[in-house]
């Protein structure tokens, strides 16, 4: 009965009002944990405390943070964070009567940015007919966490060691397997010089359908769904009725931002008959990292200020098999030519894995690795622009690191002839 | 054929066009088509065109022809309209080549890229795309490099007779020289289909509209807050730490680990070259 008695703690009021005492602060955490806010008085109209909203500033002013970051605890954070992730809805397709086919070019195991739009495609097209589904298939092993988020309602994962390599023929028996049983009523391509574009092209040819291809914007007009595509080298534009085989540029559509998806597996009941081998990959050729040019090359291991041995960074280029690039000051210090140098004046580099050693990163160089997956840096500073970017950051001397990354490369490789 | 004779290589040209001026040129990927065929040795290089006949198509052939071949077989239709695979189909069985080398896209009309795909269909042949250097054309198969992005390259071999589609990333064309260029002799091979039979693709095709290009509208960076502080954060803070690891007070021997570690699961670390 007593727990009920609301008891006036006066001593306590007046240290919660008094901010010079030195409990104030201790005490005003205290309350901020244990008490709340709002609450819903015995008449049953809102309550608020607004004295305990926010806290005193450093200049004496009470400061009001909306974000709700300020006066949870932990557990506060933490309930947000979740319910952030469960407040997207979920988008599900019980039992689809059409399905829209993608086939993303999943560079690296992972959906690109082109992949995301051509899914955003996908669903405005699933928009214009009732329970639709969109279909995403993969070949073989992937290391995408986010296909619920992009938009994959179902998921056909195709395990044939084959159409790993370049096995054109091979992957046009499955797509055609996925056709019989499916009967999709679109299939979209990235329109991407090997991948999606090749295998898209063999599939249109096959279906005997005159595919649409660098198609950038469709609109849904009265009897059916026009397309626009580039056509004549890019010069001109082509508006036609969409077809069924669709091969889209980059940034076709928006990609899908506020839905999750549920990514079922679909299954093929019938495998596709091996078809006669006429085109053999015979694997991929040793090119030499330095006659890529920067802009396209995959891998690259950049140097800065931070570098005092350029000749063992060379060396650690080439026994990693990087292409070398350069941060401006080393390049003005004339450690590198000027074609190596990235960044704002430099070159906009594409790689998916970028090394920087010893480069703190400037604006003008962080906006030229803009479009890399995973930054790697090692640096002496801590809190440093490049360690906030990378995904791997190593504080310690540059050229230690080096040469024990060098030696244990080289063991590495060792060890593979040996097995060899 | 007997086997010691030299391989055949047809080599399709079309039409190009200036990307500025807009003035008749030959294209640039099936020049380096025809680049490709001329600089391997022992080969019977025959260049053939499919179209209509007109000044404009002869200004873009001569060009071909400055870049020394004599002839170049110009297989003639009637209207624009007309399909050119058949005739293209039929010449090249009777010329009983082994590999047709052509560009990956055309630089006029509708540039879809499909040509050498319905051309192999049509004629029952292998097609690979991406050709960037011939390294042999032996009787039975083809080897070559292909181009993949990024720079990188691929061996593939591919059973005769073949097309084989011609990438962006292959040497360029030699000049054209203008003396050869008028020397050289545009051999008119007229049609052999009879008449312009309009398909019911072709009737597809009248509804389509061109226009000139317009330029792409650039994507907006959407920004998608609940709150005026999250509104103002993203139009206004710098970027935070995106959550990476940052390993402190560690060995060089486990900082390189770490970076080993992530190289690999990223697969850009081969472990296989001899280096």
């Amino acid at each position: 009965m007593s727990e009920s008695i609301l008891r006036r703690n006066p001593r306590q009021e007046w240290i919660l009002r008094n901010r010079l005492h030195p409990q104030h602060q201790a005490l005003l955490h205290q309350q901020a944990s244990s008490e709340p806010i709002e609450w819903i008085g015995p008449q049953g109209v809102k309550r608020k405390a607004p004295h305990r909203v926010g806290f005193i500033g450093p200049k004496g002013i009470r400061r009001i943070d909306r974000s709700g970051g300020q006066q949870g605890s932990a557990s506060d954070a933490s309930r947000q964070a979740a319910t952030a992730s469960m407040s997207k809805p979920l988008h599900c397709i019980e039992n689809p009567k059409h399905r829209i086919l993608v086939v993303p070019d999943m560079t690296g195991g992972r959906l690109t940015s082109q992949d995301k739009d051509l899914l955003g495609l996908a669903h405005q097209l699933a928009a214009l007919q009732d329970a639709t589904s969109v279909v995403a298939l993969i070949w073989g092993e992937h290391k995408e966490t986010q296909l619920a988020e992009a938009g994959v309602d179902e998921l056909i994962q195709v395990d044939d060691p084959q159409c790993l390599g370049f096995s054109p023929d091979q992957s046009l028996a499955w797509l055609l397997a996925v056709e019989r049983e499916y009967q999709p009523s679109y299939w979209l391509f990235p329109d991407s010089g090997l991948g999606g574009g090749d295998l898209g092209r063999r599939l249109a040819v096959e279906l005997d359908v005159h595919a649409a291809t660098g198609l950038w914007q469709i609109h849904p007009s009265g009897d059916g769904v026009q397309c626009v595509c580039r056509a004549s080298a890019s010069t001109q534009d082509l508006t036609r009725p969409l077809p069924r085989v669709v091969m889209a540029l980059a940034e076709c559509a928006e990609p899908i931002s506020d839905t999750l998806h549920a990514v079922n597996q679909l299954t093929l009941a019938a495998e596709p008959v091996q078809p006669i081998v006429r085109i053999q990959d015979l694997g991929s050729v040793a090119v030499d990292p330095a006659s890529v040019s920067l802009a396209e090359a995959e891998f690259i291991l950049s140097g800065g200020n931070g570098v005092k041995d350029w000749d063992g960074f060379h060396e650690t280029a080439r026994v990693l098999g990087a292409t070398e690039g350069a941060s401006r000051v080393a390049v003005d210090d004339g450690f590198m030519p000027r074609d190596r140098q990235v960044g704002a004046t430099g070159t906009w580099v594409t790689a998916r894995v970028y090394f920087a050693v010893g480069i703190s990163g400037a604006i003008q160089h962080l906006q030229g690795i803009q479009s890399c997956d995973k930054v790697i840096c090692i640096n002496t500073d801590p809190g440093c622009d490049m360690v906030k970017r990378s995904d791997l950051a190593v504080i310690g001397d540059a050229s230690d690191i080096l040469t024990a990354l060098r030696r244990k490369v080289s063991d590495l490789k060792q060890e593979k002839r040996h097995v060899a | 054929m007997s086997l010691n004779q030299a391989p055949r290589v047809a080599v399709l040209l079309s039409v190009g066009q200036h990307p500025v001026t807009r003035r008749p040129r030959r294209a640039d990927q099936d020049a380096r088509a025809l680049e490709l065929a001329l600089n391997q040795p022992n080969t019977d290089v025959v260049p053939i065109h499919v179209g209509q006949a007109s000044s404009e198509t002869e200004v873009a052939l001569r060009s071909y022809l400055g870049m020394g071949v004599s002839q170049i077989d110009h297989l003639e239709v009637s209207t624009t309209r007309e399909d050119i695979l058949p005739s293209l189909a039929q010449h090249l069985k009777q010329l009983n080549v082994q590999v047709v080398l052509c560009g990956t896209r055309a630089e006029t009309g509708e540039g879809s890229g499909l040509v050498p795909y319905l051309l192999a269909k049509k004629l029952g042949w292998p097609i690979v795309s991406g050709l960037a250097s011939i390294e042999s054309i032996a009787s039975g198969s083809m080897t070559f490099l292909q181009a993949l992005p990024r720079g990188q390259r691929r061996r593939v071999k591919v059973s005769l007779p073949a097309v084989v589609a011609v990438d962006p990333a292959s040497p360029p064309a030699r000049q054209s020289a203008f003396g050869p260029a008028q020397r050289g002799d545009i051999q008119l091979v007229p049609s052999t289909s009879m008449d312009a039979e309009i398909t019911d693709a072709e009737s597809d095709r009248q509804v389509w509209q061109y226009q000139v290009a317009k330029k792409r509208p650039k994507r907006l960076k959407i920004i998608k807050a609940t709150s005026a502080r999250d509104r103002f954060k993203a139009a206004a803070a710098k970027a935070d730490a995106s959550g990476g690891k940052v390993l402190q007070e560690i060995s060089a021997d486990s900082a390189a680990e770490e970076i080993i570690k992530l190289l690999k699961e990223e697969g850009v670390l081969s472990t296989n070259s001899s280096s």
